[in-house]
């Protein structure tokens, strides 16, 4: 008796405090307002099911608990009913995958015109790179990280030579420009996450992951490491500046490049460190 | 991970046929009575089946991962010592011997099986003691088990496979004591036929992990891979 | 490598009319123990077995619930415990999903239930290779010594997290990554799968062999049904865990590079080079997918038997619960993969996991209908067991539904690494198989011991258990929709998060030492009602298979006294029409057998 009860309230409950709760995403601040959508989506169609069986439960449990004198129905199966609630679930499984897939093949379709951004991350902190003039990346490499070069970018490369670095700093970024962010690590995993972007990817040593997005908004965004990487993974945080096409070029100015940052190292060095 | 997953769908191919003559279709509320049975292999037999299931899981997924493994820049093939071949023999060998104390023990034939079963341990014992002189061998020219992802690979399958021949070595020194005691035929005719069955297993996948070190199987997934472009 | 019972006791001649199933064997004096020792500690018998693999489950499981309240100390009441650094977090953290996992919940359901239940329902004496069985369970029991083992060494166990991601679980970075507290997890793994594959070997072939005269395959309960096909699911997944974890031993130990491409590490090059952590992660979630379904379909089995007898009314479509059960195990082998979506592995797998990873939704919601259109109709007793059986599907049905956000691959990655991820999985192999464990142990605690377990403390534990479990784990998802990151010691100050989140975490906090708490009496349940319980009889539950058709209760050593049971019937004859009492017993040859059905003491 008081389970069927329960079992309303555990549904009616659940709806209020979905419809009620101010613990809901962060507004978003990217293009992929696609991807909130098909949480929505699925958050209808599973929301109607979960209240439909437990209610359906609640129904039951009240309707046939036991009562002397009662016998239960001899019922071994209904082919047609199973298959219908079968036929009925694809349905519903489709109608969520579909969207979902087709949001995918956008999520992993970069567009030509996105500019190229790495971000760098090491234990715990995040740096990023980039491409100068050229609109090119130099190559890198972990193998040659060091005090000097702390991002392993190749000397010998002349497109890595204007790459400006931004070195354990906030990320700027201009607004409504399609941006492709090349992933890399030195270390462990760890993972570019930016609630507002709505897309995040692992990146991991060894290898450079990527996603896309465009900004939508500006404003100053909390960078965290979304994926297990040591002790200080708590504390790995970074910001990203969404600014404006002149603010970004102001602070475009100001940045180092790879060049500038090695010039004087490289004065006091009569050979390159042969190993 | 294709090797295993070809292997998982080769396992649920056998499952799928054993479980298609169990009456899954039946309706078994409409049926009352004593019904029909079963299997009539021995339980022993079933269980080895069980067990070599998991074993070739657990080599088709250390081939999965070497394949896996391959596709990275830093992979050197590494040579098989020649010792490898003496050693494959031995293997052979022992496979023939315990397929001769299988029929002399249903012959009951108690001198063969003596004589098979003992000839048989010894060439199990040679193969082991030819890996152990091959891995040093190796060793000795540099072929280091860090130098390389081949070589480390190439110690860890023949480490487990060697364990378990190793193992195999131990089941089979109890119907070899059986046999030695004066045990009826009879009485060691399950476990000297379990141990044949093993043996014959540890020959097949020693003979896919030498496919896989000799590196004619990614020449075979290459002519596979052009096929399908 | 197997052991064969005793000449002696393959008692029934053969007289070719009727044939003898292999492992039927004879009550003989020869299988039973002598002294304390082979029949309490070293003992063959599979009941014995059971009640060592769930003592010690339990035990090991409560140190990972201890571990989780200091987790939500840390989570809800941050730097109240001193003692809860970011190092002692993770360490916390990665223990209590490893024993939770592995050590508790796979253990409990294949070692306990599946060594107790299964040789009782399919009418066996015992397992098929008891001996091997005995070992299965020392084997086990060191593995879970060497990781006790592991919170004493220096350093402390891994602070890996439970997937054990390399490179990190390997360097100096994690706590226990470059001392001894990752070697003795991987060692403790593999041992326990050492001896876990010897038991699971019973299990199975036990299953294949060892049933009664008569019980033909679709005759066996949904239990059986579901503990058979997790145990062959756990047997071809679990070597997947032992080549990742022998390959991250060698590279810890010999410095080889399966896993690890070439690092630096705090400014340090190493001398790692050209391995690949994403081909760990195949191999782990090849294991850790399959791993959520070993859990699983032994609940699925178990609650479809437990529906079935307190609703007084045949399962559902029964064919379909075992294709369903079937037709899972299998395709839970080609879905590993939805939990890398956001890995770096190729983007175009996404297309491929994330749709089998939703048609296999179809047969689990399928097998949701049959549970709840068993109840349409039927004769409700809400016995404790009906109680935690109905809170499964509630739980399962919650948390099975979240696993269609994370398994639509786009959808997924917003929420993928946040505490959604954490308040899902919890909730869909954490609570609901745990509530079924629960609604077994009530039901089957008179079996065991010949005594009903304390209804009111039942009561109690229920209700706190259900409502505590869901008010903790259902507004745990919508942290994770604000985007609040899994594995975080604490959020400290951050732009997107509202303080009043801060104020949810305290409250889940409460919650959780409440629910824990309602864990203690349970215990305390367990041990009081040994002694002081209502009598329970041979078959308090009126229910028909044959674990409640024993001669003695508990069952003795053998189970069936001098002649094994017969099997007319399936397992689910509740209410027939025309039948004198609401079920008949699998054993009972009915009414054209006119004799007497055997009345179980």
């Amino acid at each position: 008796m008081a389970i069927a009860l329960v079992l309303v309230a555990v549904v009616a409950g659940s709806v209020l405090f979905h419809i009620f709760s101010p613990w809901w995403w962060t507004p978003i601040a990217s293009n992929w307002s696609y991807i909130d959508d098909t949480l929505t989506i699925t958050f209808w169609i599973t929301g109607a099911v979960f209240a439909a069986v437990v209610l359906f439960m609640a129904y039951c449990v009240l309707r046939f608990r036991h009562r002397e004198g009662i016998t239960a129905d001899y019922e071994p199966e209904n082919k047609r009913l199973e298959l219908r609630l079968t036929l009925a679930t694809a349905v519903g499984v489709a109608a969520m995958l579909a969207p979902g897939l087709y949001v995918w093949s956008q999520f992993i379709t970069v567009p030509a015109e996105a500019t190229e951004v790495e971000v760098f991350a090491q234990q715990w902190q995040w740096s990023y790179r980039l491409p100068g003039e050229d609109g090119r990346l130099g190559t890198s490499e972990s193998r040659l990280v060091s005090f000097e070069n702390p991002l392993g970018v190749d000397p010998d490369d002349p497109a890595g030579q204007d790459d400006v670095i931004v070195e354990a700093d906030d990320l700027h970024l201009p607004l409504d420009r399609p941006v492709k962010m090349l992933l890399r690590s030195i270390d462990v995993l760890h993972n570019f996450y930016v609630p507002e972007f709505r897309a995040k990817m692992d990146m991991v040593p060894g290898m450079v992951t990527y996603f896309w997005f465009t900004p939508t908004r500006t404003g100053e965004f909390e960078v965290l490491c979304a994926e297990l990487c040591g002790v200080g993974h708590g504390f790995m945080r970074g910001i990203v500046m969404i600014d404006t096409e002149q603010d970004y070029q102001a602070w475009l100015q100001e940045q180092s490049t790879f060049a500038e940052l090695s010039a004087p190292t490289q004065v006091g060095l009569a050979e390159p460190a042969n190993p | 991970m294709s090797v295993i997953l070809v292997f998982l769908l080769a396992i649920a191919g056998v499952a799928t046929w054993w479980l298609l003559r169990q009456g899954l279709m039946s309706k078994p509320w409409l049926v009352v009575g004593e019904g029909v049975q079963q299997t009539t292999l021995p339980t022993p037999k079933i269980g080895l089946g069980v067990f070599l299931a998991v074993v070739g899981c657990l080599f088709a997924l250390s081939a999965s991962a070497y394949f896996m493994r391959m596709e990275y820049a830093d992979w050197r093939s590494m040579p098989l010592p020649r010792l490898i071949w003496l050693n494959t023999a031995m293997l052979v060998l022992g496979s023939v011997l315990l397929q001769c104390a299988v029929a002399a023990v249903r012959s009951g034939d108690r001198d063969t099986l003596r004589l098979a079963l003992a000839s048989g341990a010894v060439a199990g014992v040679a193969f082991l003691v030819g890996q152990v002189l091959a891995w040093r061998e190796l060793t000795a020219s540099g072929y280091l088990v860090t130098a390389n992802p081949a070589n480390s690979f190439f110690y860890l399958i023949t480490g487990l496979h060697g364990l378990h021949i190793l193992g195999g070595l131990v089941a089979l020194s109890r119907p070899l004591a059986g046999a030695w005691r004066g045990a009826p035929p009879a009485r060691l005719r399950l476990s000297v036929e379990l141990c044949a069955t093993y043996w014959h297993f540890l020959l097949a996948v020693w003979a896919a992990l030498l496919v896989l070190f000799t590196g004619w199987a990614s020449e075979l997934v290459d002519i596979c891979r052009q096929l399908l472009t | 490598m197997v052991d064969v019972t005793p000449d002696g006791t393959r008692g029934v001649p053969q007289d070719g009319t009727t044939a003898v199933p292999p492992a039927e064997v004879a009550d003989a004096e020869l299988y039973h123990p002598h002294s304390y020792w082979t029949k309490y500690i070293f003992s063959q018998d599979a009941k014995v077995i059971a009640i060592q693999y769930s003592g010690t489950a339990i035990g090991i499981g409560l140190v990972a619930l201890v571990l989780s309240w200091l987790m939500r100390m840390q989570l809800g009441f941050p730097g109240v415990l001193d003692f809860i650094t970011p190092e002692t977090y993770y360490q916390f953290m990665t223990m209590h999903g490893m024993i939770m996992v592995v050590y508790l919940l796979t253990a409990l359901f294949l070692g306990g239930f599946g060594n107790y239940l299964i040789p009782l329902m399919v009418g066996a004496r015992d397992m098929v290779f008891p001996y091997v069985n005995m070992l299965s369970y020392w084997i086990y029991m060191l593995a879970v010594l060497v990781l006790v083992a592991s919170f004493f060494a220096p350093g402390g166990p891994t602070g890996a997290g439970w997937t054990l991601y390399p490179p990190q679980a390997i360097l100096g970075g994690t706590p226990g990554g470059t001392s001894a507290g990752i070697v003795l997890m991987l060692v403790s793994l593999i041992l326990f799968i050492i001896g876990f594959t010897m038991g699971g070997l019973n299990y199975v072939v036990t299953v294949l062999q060892g049933r009664a005269r008569g019980m033909t395959l679709m005759r066996m309960p949904l239990t059986v049904w579901g503990i058979f096909t997790a145990t062959v699911m756990a047997l071809l997944a679990f070597p997947a865990l032992f080549v990742a974890s022998v390959m991250m031993l060698f590279d810890r130990l010999l410095g080889t590079s399966f896993f690890m491409p070439a690092l630096v590490e705090m400014g340090e090059q190493l001398s790692y080079g050209g391995g690949s952590p994403i081909m760990f992660q195949h191999l782990f979630w090849f294991f850790g997918h399959p791993e959520v379904y070993i859990v699983a379909l032994p609940a699925f089995g178990i609650v479809s038997d437990l529906i079935s007898v307190h609703a007084r009314k045949n399962i559902f479509g029964y064919r379909m619960m075992v294709w369903a059960i079937v037709i899972i195990g299998a395709l839970s082998f080609v879905v590993w993969a939805h939990h890398m979506y956001v890995s770096g592995m190729h983007p175009y797998f996404g297309f491929f996991f994330a749709t089998t990873t939703l048609i296999i939704a179809v047969p689990t919601a399928l097998k949701v209908y049959n549970w709840v259109l068993t109840l349409w109709r039927g004769d409700i007793h809400l016995t404790l067991p009906m109680l935690f059986a109905l809170a499964f599907i509630v739980t399962f049905v919650n948390g099975g539904l979240t696993g269609l956000f994370l398994g639509n691959v786009v959808v997924d990655v917003p929420l993928s690494d946040t505490m959604f991820v954490v308040a899902h999985f919890h909730m869909v192999m954490g609570v609901a198989p745990i509530l079924v464990i629960f609604g077994a142990i009530y039901h089957w605690y008179p079996k065991i011991t010949g005594r009903m377990l304390n209804e009111a403390m039942g009561q109690f534990h229920f209700w706190v258990t259900f409502l505590g479990a869901y008010l903790i784990f259902f507004p745990m998802h919508y942290v994770g929709l604000v985007g609040v990151p899994r594995r975080y010691p604490e959020l400290g100050e951050t732009v997107f998060i509202p303080d009043s989140v801060a104020t949810l975490n305290a409250f889940i906090s409460v919650t959780a030492f409440v629910v824990g708490f309602a864990q203690i009496v349970f215990l305390f349940n367990m041990i009081w009602s040994i002694r002081h319980g209502r009598d329970a009889g041979g078959n308090p539950w009126r229910a028909t298979t044959l674990e409640w058709q024993t001669p003695q209760t508990p069952p003795a050593h053998g189970n069936w006294g001098k002649d094994l049971p017969v099997v007319y019937r399936w397992a689910y004859d509740y209410s027939v029409p025309g039948a004198p009492q609401d079920f008949i017993a699998q054993n009972d040859p009915g009414p054209r057998g006119a004799a007497p059905g055997p009345v179980p003491a």
